[in-house]
């Protein structure tokens, strides 16, 4: 952006601490098309003068060297579609952290005043994406989460079409009696309004239901996905503009249950078992067709346990006391018996447990069970127990509380396997070949499992967490997802009970619309939800080295035939890992771009090494430690001066030769500061601080080959709340920097 | 989502679950105005340290909520403000909006001024009354919006240092409440819920002596910003416990205190047994539990924190906490063994649960809840995050994601 206004706030201490003028006689000296000084910008007064400036064109753009970015948000929010503002942080990043009058501290505020016109130099305008939107929302799925997600789909006014594999529609829940209580006085069951579910979306004029149908493939992007399906009438395509995946999840496999007498008796037998047998008929003892007398449930069957599945499938304890709620109701008769090690029934559950427990002729016990015994009538011996040592509860019927395994297919892995089959007969060599051989025979079994068929570089399906479900990473945000526009719910998302899914399918839904919405307006979705800005890439320059494609977290980019990426701009989240990755520099945002970083570096002071002062780098990563820094701010903690802060995206937009221009400038040390990485990682990119931290392991040996000190360059994980912590950390960096002595290249 | 997008929709509370239901409508293109009744938002999650099972800290979620709520035109946040009046109207709801006073106005510029020369000091709201601030102040580190607050009736009469302070015109000691009418589509409720008092466990030992603290209490302990500044103390002679106990369902899941599981409690423990180990590594912890309550993937919490050293999970209902000169004396019902046990510990946490709070709801929305308190929705009165019912963090945002859609659904139809 050329004719820069430069606004300048001398309120908050800024004009205490700072000599004002000598900041105007910069902004001359930068070329700014006017400077205008405040003694409170972010007053109406002073933010409508902003505003006729650039409403006017007298400006073109405007910089406001005042307070954080973060702070008055509200007072400086210019519409990001029409007009160019840059903040600089005087306040928090100077004159509240560093002492006031200082020579230092004046040089400071000087430079981020420079990088701060030399960015605004190098952005520009986004020109929001107009494309055409398909509305369906795709349902892959028809059980309890997926109708429901259907349903709340089509009233939120979007045409719907739901794939369901099986020959009818409701899934694992469609034929059982009753559900488990949602509404007050929660003691009994209700009935179960899939089949009503199920009939008024069979007859809604805006949703299309294909059973016994398969996802054959899926291209495009959100907004214009194209819908291949296989159905028993032949091929079918169509349009959507999300997917919601409610595939469900399976009982684990009870053959390898046989310590529980799963396979050595018929009568033990699996809870699916027992709700197939209570719908088709009635309580029946399987090895002669009698009412049971005494039926026990055996809970965490092959859930919570290392050998089987670690995880608890949370829905084992809800669907034994619907089993043991509905068998009371037909056979006040018959026996139950409940043998759990810890009964997880969580919030108003526990009151339908409590009515459960207080039916006649109802057990409930803790207790591991050591073995089951006999065949047509059964022994269960149990240990650790209220009952004491060695007790043994007799059964002619026992039910194994199967946990539940996602109907996922794990899009990496698939990946993987394709991949490395492909190298194993084009590989350049036979050691390469050799190697891609056992990779794709360790990955075999991933071979056959898709579900979306997903054309997607990144692999074909969702990518999976541990276990298998595509759960998202993120406590506060749920829904997130590493494919835009398609969102996983039910039980193949996470383990949970059926009142859980059905609340699951509801909300998928809403981000399904809502991306739907985003794609649009040409806006991000989530966690920069409204930025209209996409990466652009300059082709020409590309030597198709597939790191961006590679590289990427949300799958946005694929690959001709040459590994040239190939952007669909609809499922980019703007994080700018692609531009971190980019060795070539060819891609760039409207408003972030390595050009412009690279340009606010060269506009940094190196003082002379005479002068004895080090010059810092700090890239400082926008959700986590820039907030942690303007807090310790706040709390007016100071840090070494010589630092020079610089916010980004992410730490994995970070490109190489930022640190490069860095150290052959004279600068004499560059420090990264971003999200946790790692399994609990804090990256809302997912990837962006271990990418960094990668790239930055490679700069750190080349350093070395060039006889630089690797230590000039540091990579540190911070959390949003270590605010205590980030001065310090500066400081540390400064004192480090120091004692290794000036970049040897200062002056060249 | 098409239709007449006339009215918007009324949020009521921003905590995790009102925050969540209003950036999902809204990013969904729906005007929402999300009404809060303290200065700041965020509500209960922020006062926690860390959440479980990540162990990450909840602004930094927020701080991309906040970031959500400053580039989305489409949702109005009033802080300070308490829905005080409703009628039915065309399908919708006409809603009066009362404001406090706004003695610190949109002027501020967070600076401080202020609260350097302020001569009154209150009870710490942020910190659940552990310390004492001004009575001025910015509520705390992550405050959004970035506005001082003043709580006036502290003010010694005829103080006006403040106002004297502040260069930017942003204090006005003589402000008045005011009102405004909006007209609302359909209304999410999401008033979240209160600690279960700890005084109303006296055989617990709530109330009895400073050693024995809620969960909530040990959040701030364990949080940097918090009253100890992050140290695990002992209130009573502020040092480090060697023998930390937690006593869970302290309440929950007891007809005579509150009858239904909290949800969350069981996690919550575990994780601040990990606060504990990681800042002194030789307490020893015990947690007292009926059943652990750990589902899905957070299966993990609990054996990673059963298999640390130092750490003992006991099947038993604590019956009795008891002063005893520095120590607090419990008495076990250890089930496992049917013996009565008992054990001393240094600083007594007692796993409350959440009491619903359904404000506004119930009165002047005319929802009905269960013999709890927790909120069951009516057509264009969705209810969402825990004053819906018990729920952790993460299904809270999901509850308030499905109720946001409903809202929507609702305000289509009647629009």
């Amino acid at each position: 952006m050329e004719r820069l206004g430069v606004f300048l706030c001398t309120g908050c201490g800024i004009g205490d601490a700072l000599k004002a003028e000598g900041l105007t006689a910069l902004a001359d000296e930068l070329g700014a098309a006017s400077c205008q000084t405040s003694p409170c910008l972010c007053a109406p007064e002073a933010v409508a003068d902003i505003r006729a400036a650039l409403e006017s064109g007298t400006i073109g753009g405007a910089l406001l060297a005042a307070c954080s970015a973060r702070a008055k948000t509200e007072a400086f929010a210019f519409d990001p579609a029409r007009h160019v503002v840059g903040r600089v942080s005087l306040r928090e990043q100077v004159v509240w952290s560093h002492p006031a009058g200082d020579e230092d501290t004046q040089t400071l505020a000087e430079d981020l005043l420079r990088m701060g016109y030399a960015r605004l130099s190098k952005i520009g305008l986004a020109k929001p994406l107009a494309e055409t939107i398909e509305r369906t929302v795709l349902v892959v799925g028809g059980g309890l989460a997926g109708l429901t997600a259907a349903r709340t789909a089509a009233d939120l006014g979007h045409p719907v079409v739901v794939v369901e594999k099986a020959a009818a529609l409701g899934g694992s829940l469609a034929a059982v009696e009753g559900l488990v209580p949602d509404r007050p006085p929660y003691d009994s069951l209700h009935d179960n309004h899939l089949p009503r579910l199920v009939a008024e979306l069979s007859s809604h004029a805006e949703v299309r239901i294909f059973a016994s149908s398969t996802v054959k493939a899926i291209t495009g992007q959100p907004g214009q996905f194209h819908v291949e399906l296989a159905t028993p009438a032949g091929e079918v395509t169509l349009a959507a503009g999300a997917i919601v995946q409610a595939t469900g999840s399976r009982p684990y496999d009870a053959s390898k249950l046989g310590h529980l007498g799963y396979g050595s008796s018929p009568n033990v037998i699996t809870a699916p078992e027992l709700d197939a047998m209570l719908a088709g008929g009635g309580l029946k003892r399987p090895s002669d067709g009698a009412v049971p007398q005494r039926v026990v449930f055996i809970q965490c069957a092959g859930s919570r346990d290392p050998e089987h599945l670690p995880y608890c499938s949370a829905d084992c304890c809800s669907a034994t006391l619907r089993q043991v709620a509905t068998i009371h109701r037909a056979h006040p008769d018959v026996e139950t018996a409940v043998v759990y090690r810890d009964m997880r029934t969580p919030g108003q559950l526990e009151r339908f447990y409590l009515a459960v427990q207080e039916q006649p002729g109802s057990l409930f016990t803790r207790g591991e069970v050591a073995g089951v015994s006999g065949n047509g009538h059964l022994q269960v011996a149990l240990r650790d127990t209220l009952l004491g040592e060695g007790t043994v509860l007799d059964a002619d019927l026992v039910v194994l509380a199967v946990g539940l395994v996602p109907n996922s297919a794990d899009g990496e892995a698939i990946r993987i396997h394709t991949d490395a089959v492909k190298r194993s007969q084009t590989g350049e060599s036979e050691i390469q070949r050799e190697e891609a051989r056992k990779v794709a025979a360790q990955y075999a079994v991933y071979q056959g499992t898709e579900i979306l068929n997903l054309d997607y570089r990144q692999g074909p399906d969702l990518p999976t967490l541990r276990y298998g479900f595509p759960d998202s990473h993120f406590i506060c945000f749920p829904y997130e997802t590493r494919r835009t526009g398609i969102y996983a719910a039910g039980t193949v998302h996470a383990p949970m009970d059926a009142g859980q899914a059905e609340e699951d399918g509801a909300g998928a839904a809403m981000k399904a619309v809502q991306c739907i919405v985003a794609a649009a307006r040409g806006e991000a979705v989530h966690p920069r939800a409204g930025d209209i800005g996409i990466p652009d890439f300059f082709l020409q320059r590309c030597t198709q080295c597939k790191r961006c494609t590679e590289e990427c977290p949300f799958g946005t980019l694929n690959e001709d035939a040459k590994g040239t990426p190939q952007l669909n701009a609809l499922r980019c989240r703007r994080c700018g890992i692609c531009m971190g990755a980019c060795p070539e520099r060819i891609i760039s945002f409207p408003d972030y771009s390595v050009d412009a970083v690279a340009s606010m570096i060269k506009a940094m002071s190196v003082p002379e090494e005479s002068e004895e002062k080090p010059r810092i780098l700090a890239l400082l990563c926008e959700n986590d430690a820039l907030p942690a820094l303007d807090i310790a701010a706040g709390q007016r903690m100071s840090w070494n001066p010589w630092v020079r802060v610089i916010p980004i995206r992410c730490l994995g937009s970070t490109n190489i030769v930022w640190i490069a221009d860095s150290l052959s400038r004279g600068i004499d040390g560059v420090i990264l500061i971003g999200c946790k990485s790692g399994d609990d990682y804090q990256c809302h990119y997912v990837r962006g601080s271990q990418l960094a931290q990668t790239r930055l392991g490679n700069v750190q040996e080349t350093l070395q080959r060039l006889a630089l000190e690797p230590e000039r360059i540091r990579v540190v994980e911070l959390a949003h709340d270590e605010s205590a912590r980030i001065p310090k950390i500066l400081d540390e960096f400064a004192a480090t920097i120091e004692k290794i002595g000036p970049n040897p290249m200062k002056g060249f | 989502m098409t239709g007449q997008q006339s009215r918007p929709l009324l949020v009521v509370g921003a905590g995790i679950a009102g925050i969540t239901s209003a950036l999902e409508a809204a990013e969904a293109g729906r005007e929402v105005v999300l009404v809060e009744r303290d200065a700041s938002i965020g509500g209960r999650v922020l006062r926690n340290h860390h959440y479980f099972p990540k162990l990450c800290p909840p602004s930094c979620g927020m701080e991309i909520n906040t970031g959500r709520l400053e580039r989305n035109p489409r949702v109005r946040v009033v802080t300070r403000a308490r829905v005080t009046g409703c009628r039915e109207r065309d399908g919708g709801y006409e809603v009066t909006v009362t404001h406090a006073p706004a003695y610190v106005n949109e002027r501020c510029t967070a600076c401080g001024a202020c609260s350097g020369v302020c001569p009154a000091k209150v009870k710490d709201a942020f910190n659940l009354e552990m310390a004492e601030v001004p009575a001025i102040r910015l509520p705390h580190p992550n405050a959004w919006p970035k506005l001082f607050v003043l709580d006036r009736q502290a003010c010694p009469d005829g103080c006006h240092a403040c106002k004297d302070a502040c260069t930017y015109d942003a204090i006005d000691l003589d402000a008045e409440e005011r009102t405004e009418t909006v007209q609302a589509g359909a209304v999410v409720i999401a008033t979240g819920w209160d600690p279960y008092p700890i005084e109303r466990l006296p055989e617990l030992g709530g109330g009895l002596s400073p050693d024995v603290i809620a969960n909530v209490h040990m959040e701030r302990m364990a949080a940097p910003a918090g009253p100890t500044g992050g140290k695990i103390l002992r209130p009573s002679d502020q040092q480090p416990p060697k023998r930390v106990a937690f006593v869970q369902c302290a309440g929950s899941r007891d007809v005579n205190h509150l009858a239904y599981c909290s949800a969350v409690c069981c996690l919550a423990s575990l994780k601040q047994a990990i606060y504990v180990k990681e800042q002194l590594p030789d307490a020893e912890v015990t947690i007292y539990y009926i059943d652990r309550r750990t589902p899905g993937r957070n299966e993990e919490m609990l054996t990673k924190v059963a298999a640390m050293e130092g750490v003992h999970l006991i099947k038993g209902k604590v019956a009795k906490v008891e002063p005893r000169g520095r120590v607090l004396a419990l008495r076990v019902e250890d089930v496992e063994s049917g013996r009565i046990v008992h054990a001393e510990a240094d600083l007594v946490v007692l796993a409350t649960g959440m009491v619903p709070s359904l404000g506004a709801g119930a009165g002047l929305f005319g929802l009905s809840s269960d013999d709890d308190g927790f909120g069951v929705e009516k057509p264009g009165v969705a209810v969402a995050g825990v004053a819906h019912r018990p729920e952790d963090v993460a299904a809270s945002v999901r509850d308030a994601t499905g109720a946001a859609a409903r809202a929507c659904i609702a305000a289509g139809r009647r629009a």
